[in-house]
């Protein structure tokens, strides 16, 4: 819950500003930006996320440091599988489809 | 962006460890608390102790939000899962966590909608999506994720999402850190300060710990090398006579934060007049409530909570741990009892627990960077 994930902004939602694609590693899902909305990344810039959240914009040479501290401490399968879990893609208010049930 | 499968500069870990041992005046002895449960996680997991001198000892801090979360408010949570038509939702940290009657997974085991959410903005999806439930988000964390909670409420309502709601147990680390310093029985030379929630809050709010406890404060990286180099900057403030506030961790923490998250916290929260953390009991002003402008999704505010106080089990000694007066492994539970596999108490549970990481790292003592990096 805690893990800062790096990302990086692959394209801007062109139907809802809020979101944003990411790009953690190879694993692409959406990310809201509204608390990045003083600095707004562009695609291209890096990000770290906490739960579904980009919280701040960082250096890819930083973003390379996270994701190193994320491997150390042997937490990298966790974050993949946070981004992973995310389940923001192709949504808007207006879009959704219904939610299967597990 | 690739894996990269090494550790960073071992030389320079073991020449931080010999610059620790430099700076520690033998005749002291010192006791530096790590405030957040990530770094408790990375001391174990590279058995960074390993490197510390003997008179320097780390004190395990109360930053690991599951773990200070009183079991009345989970039974609490919980209780609302008996409303018809009701999804339970929270991040997996939460899920293995005991109430009374079981945890949420023993719950959703018990026929109860229970599911897990990497994200709140998830759970809000889960309440656009099935229109017919109500999805009630159980929302832990300390600034890290209070912003992430306050922002999906912010968008609840501009969507008029009314089968929504957030059972809110936000808590904010100032307080915690001035309970203990308040705390008779704790002597402290210094803070390893928290590095995410400070990415949010920044540095400022730490000043009056420098300025009127007279104790250093370092905002620290999660590597080895990070948590290390700040103990050297620590101890050579401590050297010096000097205590301010000092950031190591400026790769991913602003020295004002983040504005916008502390804006949205603002917009959705306030301060509740007190809460009770599990070993610390009531703090004044420690933990944040939904404001009445978003009354219409404050789960404590729609449905009846019973709001049970309960004790944690008589033998287990989670309080004396969260304080920081017991080590994990003095606790009469430890590695009997209670088990990462069957947790008792709440630190065994979430990895960034003092016990959970004592158990994994220290008690199996497997080979880890530090000692690598001494052979």
């Amino acid at each position: 819950m805690c893990l800062a994930i790096p990302g990086q902004i692959v394209e801007l939602d062109s139907r809802n500003s809020n979101l944003a694609v990411v790009d953690v590693v190879g694993v692409r899902r959406k990310v809201d930006l509204g608390l990045l909305q003083d600095e707004p990344p562009v695609p291209g810039d890096w990000v770290l996320i906490h739960v579904g959240f980009a919280m701040s914009k960082i250096s890819q040479a930083d973003a390379m440091d996270q994701m190193r501290t994320l491997i150390m401490l042997g937490e990298t399968e966790a974050a993949l599988q946070e981004v992973r879990g995310y389940g923001l893609e192709n949504e808007s208010p207006h879009q959704s489809g219904q939610e299967q049930k597990p | 962006m690739k894996f990269v499968d090494e550790f960073r500069a071992p030389e320079l870990v073991a020449k931080a460890g010999e610059e620790i041992r430099r700076l520690a005046d033998p005749k002291r002895h010192y006791r530096i608390m790590e405030v957040c449960g990530g770094h408790t996680h990375a001391i174990y997991r590279f058995g960074l102790k390993d490197l510390l001198p003997c008179n320097l000892e780390l004190i395990h801090g109360p930053g690991c939000p599951v773990c200070v979360l009183p079991m009345g408010r989970i039974d609490d949570g919980l209780s609302l899962t008996e409303n018809p038509n009701f999804i339970f939702a929270a991040f997996g940290d939460m899920m293995r966590v005991p109430g009374t009657r079981g945890s949420p997974l023993e719950y959703k085991a018990r026929g109860r909608d229970v599911r897990i959410v990497y994200s709140p903005a998830d759970a809000l999806k889960l309440a656009r999506n099935n229109p017919d439930m109500h999805v009630m988000f159980f929302a832990i964390g300390f600034e890290t994720t209070a912003p992430s909670t306050a922002l999906t409420l912010v968008r609840a309502k501009t969507e008029g999402l009314r089968n929504f709601s957030v059972f809110c147990n936000h808590v904010t680390i100032i307080p915690a850190i001035r309970a203990i310093l308040d705390s008779p029985d704790m002597r402290l030379d210094g803070f390893v300060g928290p590095g995410h929630v400070s990415t949010v809050i920044g540095c400022r709010p730490y000043d009056w710990i420098a300025k009127d406890e007279g104790k250093p404060v370092v905002v620290s990286g999660f590597e080895p090398l990070d948590i290390l180099q700040s103990i050297v900057m620590l101890l050579r403030q401590l050297r010096k006579g000097e205590a301010k506030v000092e950031n190591q961790y400026k790769r991913a923490v602003p020295w004002e934060g983040n504005q916008a998250a502390l804006r949205a916290m603002g917009e959705v929260f306030e301060l509740r007049p007190y809460f009770e953390w599990r070993g610390l009991g009531f703090i004044s002003q420690s933990a944040l409530k939904i404001r009445a402008s978003y009354q219409q999704w404050d789960a404590e505010r729609r449905f009846p909570v019973p709001g049970v106080r309960v004790t944690d089990p008589k033998a287990a000694q989670c309080g004396e741990v969260l304080k920081g007066v017991l080590k994990p492994a003095q606790c009469k539970l430890f590695g009997r009892e209670c088990t990462p596999e069957q947790p008792v108490g709440a630190l065994m549970v979430s990895s960034e627990g003092s016990c959970a990481a004592y158990y994994n790292y220290e008690h199996r003592k497997p080979v880890t960077i530090a000692s690598a990096a001494a052979l």
